[in-house]
């Protein structure tokens, strides 16, 4: 393989200090190649470092020390607006909490990445559609960010993220606060995109969601404790698909 | 098994096939096919308990066939399947056993351990996770077998993710 990884961090190091308080240690020494096409599921217990990781992979905090390298372009030596144009043209991020534009429709927020990126009004109207009926939001197009519920804002964030096809979507819980109806039609957007071929890093506790990555990367006390592939389990010959249902229920 | 084919029989008399049939259209592809070969041998030891009884049913141009009905005991038995609780969750959770006793042999350390058993349950979800697309959206049994297996396995998954945080 000779792709250019889309994500690469090396020895990357995150310590929060806060005041005069000790110094907080939060993310240390990760290395992680990510390959284009690869759905990367970041688990771990609470406090291990999770969203600070991907808080720094997307450029939304500055890293200690280490490198980070974005679809082949050092990033972590940018200045904030350097960063903000990378962002702008290949990441798209879903925040643990939203952070929708509050006086835009839902429509306009999800469509604005892709106009900023200089596609056609049209072009972002027709993928804005697409978003939103695949999470079941086209009738809250009209509906400012504060008219919908927490789910509803999250299924917004994640249409928003995915306006640009960006080269690397991140996201932070993307289900946190989905009930399961809401989760089937995510995971059912994420599974569709990745078979297109998008590159897909995320956090989450959901194990329907981590049942679609490729890869498993388990963090504790801001260290990899586990990184390998999510391998399809082979069947008994002559089992059906059920027997899945079968061998795990009791 | 056992159960199953008593409570299709409860319903109404029926042959092996149609109970292979019948168990197919309730559970859908969330429920492994039964075997006929099982379904036969199920019937037999029935029988044989006194739960079931048959009677050969003689058809045009065809071997006779084997009609089931259920027998008083039978009846019972499955009144007394359906009203007792159903067991719980594991307490002697045969991967815990592992967790804890392989340290002690130095026979593997706990993280590789819980790392090898997170990617097994991962790997089950994925399976999953294609049943749950595959399977007919109209038949409600089957999605409820598979979201119920799901939730499971998340479950598992808590579980492990405490264990990994509690022991040493
Ligand atoms: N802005 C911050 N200032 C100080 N400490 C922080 C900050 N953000 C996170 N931390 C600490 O860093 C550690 C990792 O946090 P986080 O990355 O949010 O973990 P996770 O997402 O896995 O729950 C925790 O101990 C947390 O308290
Ligand atoms: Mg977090």
């Amino acid at each position: 393989m000779t792709a250019t990884p889309v994500v690469r961090a090396v020895n990357l190091v995150k310590i929060y200090q806060s005041g005069r308080g000790l110094p907080v240690p939060a993310v240390r020494g990760v290395d992680l190649t990510v390959e284009p096409g690869e759905f990367v599921a970041i688990m771990g217990p609470s406090g291990s470092g999770k969203s600070t990781l991907i808080h720094l992979l997307g450029g939304l905090d500055t890293r200690t020390s280490g490198e980070i390298w974005l679809d082949g372009q050092r990033a972590d030596t940018l200045s904030e607006s350097g960063w903000a144009v990378l962002r702008r043209e290949k990441v798209g991020f879903v925040f643990q909490f939203f952070n929708l534009v509050a006086n835009m429709t839902v429509a306009d927020n999800v469509e604005l990445p892709a106009l900023l990126a200089g596609a056609s009004p049209r072009h972002a109207r027709e993928r804005r559609e697409y978003l939103l009926g695949a999470l079941g939001l086209t009738d809250r197009a009209a509906a400012a960010p504060a008219q919908l519920s927490g789910g509803e804002q999250q299924r917004v964030a994640l249409a928003r993220a995915l306006a640009n096809q960006p080269r690397l979507l991140l996201a932070d819980e993307p289900t946190g606060n989905l009930d399961s109806r809401n989760t089937r039609d995510v995971l059912r957007l994420l599974g569709e995109v990745h078979r297109q071929g998008q590159t897909i890093v995320l956090v989450t506790h959901d194990a329907r969601v981590a049942g679609l990555a490729d890869r498993v990367v388990c963090l504790l006390d801001g260290q990899i404790v586990d990184d390998g592939a999510i391998v399809k389990r082979r069947r008994r010959p002559g089992g059906t698909a059920g027997d899945v249902v079968e061998l795990h229920g009791r | 098994m056992r159960q199953l084919l008593l409570a299709l029989l409860a319903k109404e008399p029926a042959h092996g096939y149609e109970l292979k049939q019948a168990l197919e259209s309730i559970f859908g592809s969330a429920y492994p096919s039964p075997n006929i070969g099982q379904i036969y041998v199920t019937l037999g030891r029935l029988e044989k308990d006194g739960y079931v009884r048959s009677v050969d049913v003689e058809q045009a141009n065809r071997p006779n066939k084997k009609v089931y009905y259920i027998t008083a005991a039978g009846r019972e038995s499955l009144e007394n399947w359906v009203e007792e609780p159903t067991e719980g969750p594991r307490v002697r959770d045969e991967f815990f056993m592992k967790l804890v006793l392989a340290p002690m042999t130095g026979l593997s350390d706990r993280m590789a351990l819980i790392n090898r058993q997170r990617r097994h349950y991962l790997s089950l979800m994925r399976d999953l996770n294609e049943l749950a697309e595959a399977a007919d959206p109209d038949n409600r049994v089957a999605l409820l077998l598979i979201e119920g297996a799901m939730l499971h396995l998340q479950a598992d998954l808590d579980w492990l993710e405490r264990c990994q945080e509690e022991l040493p």
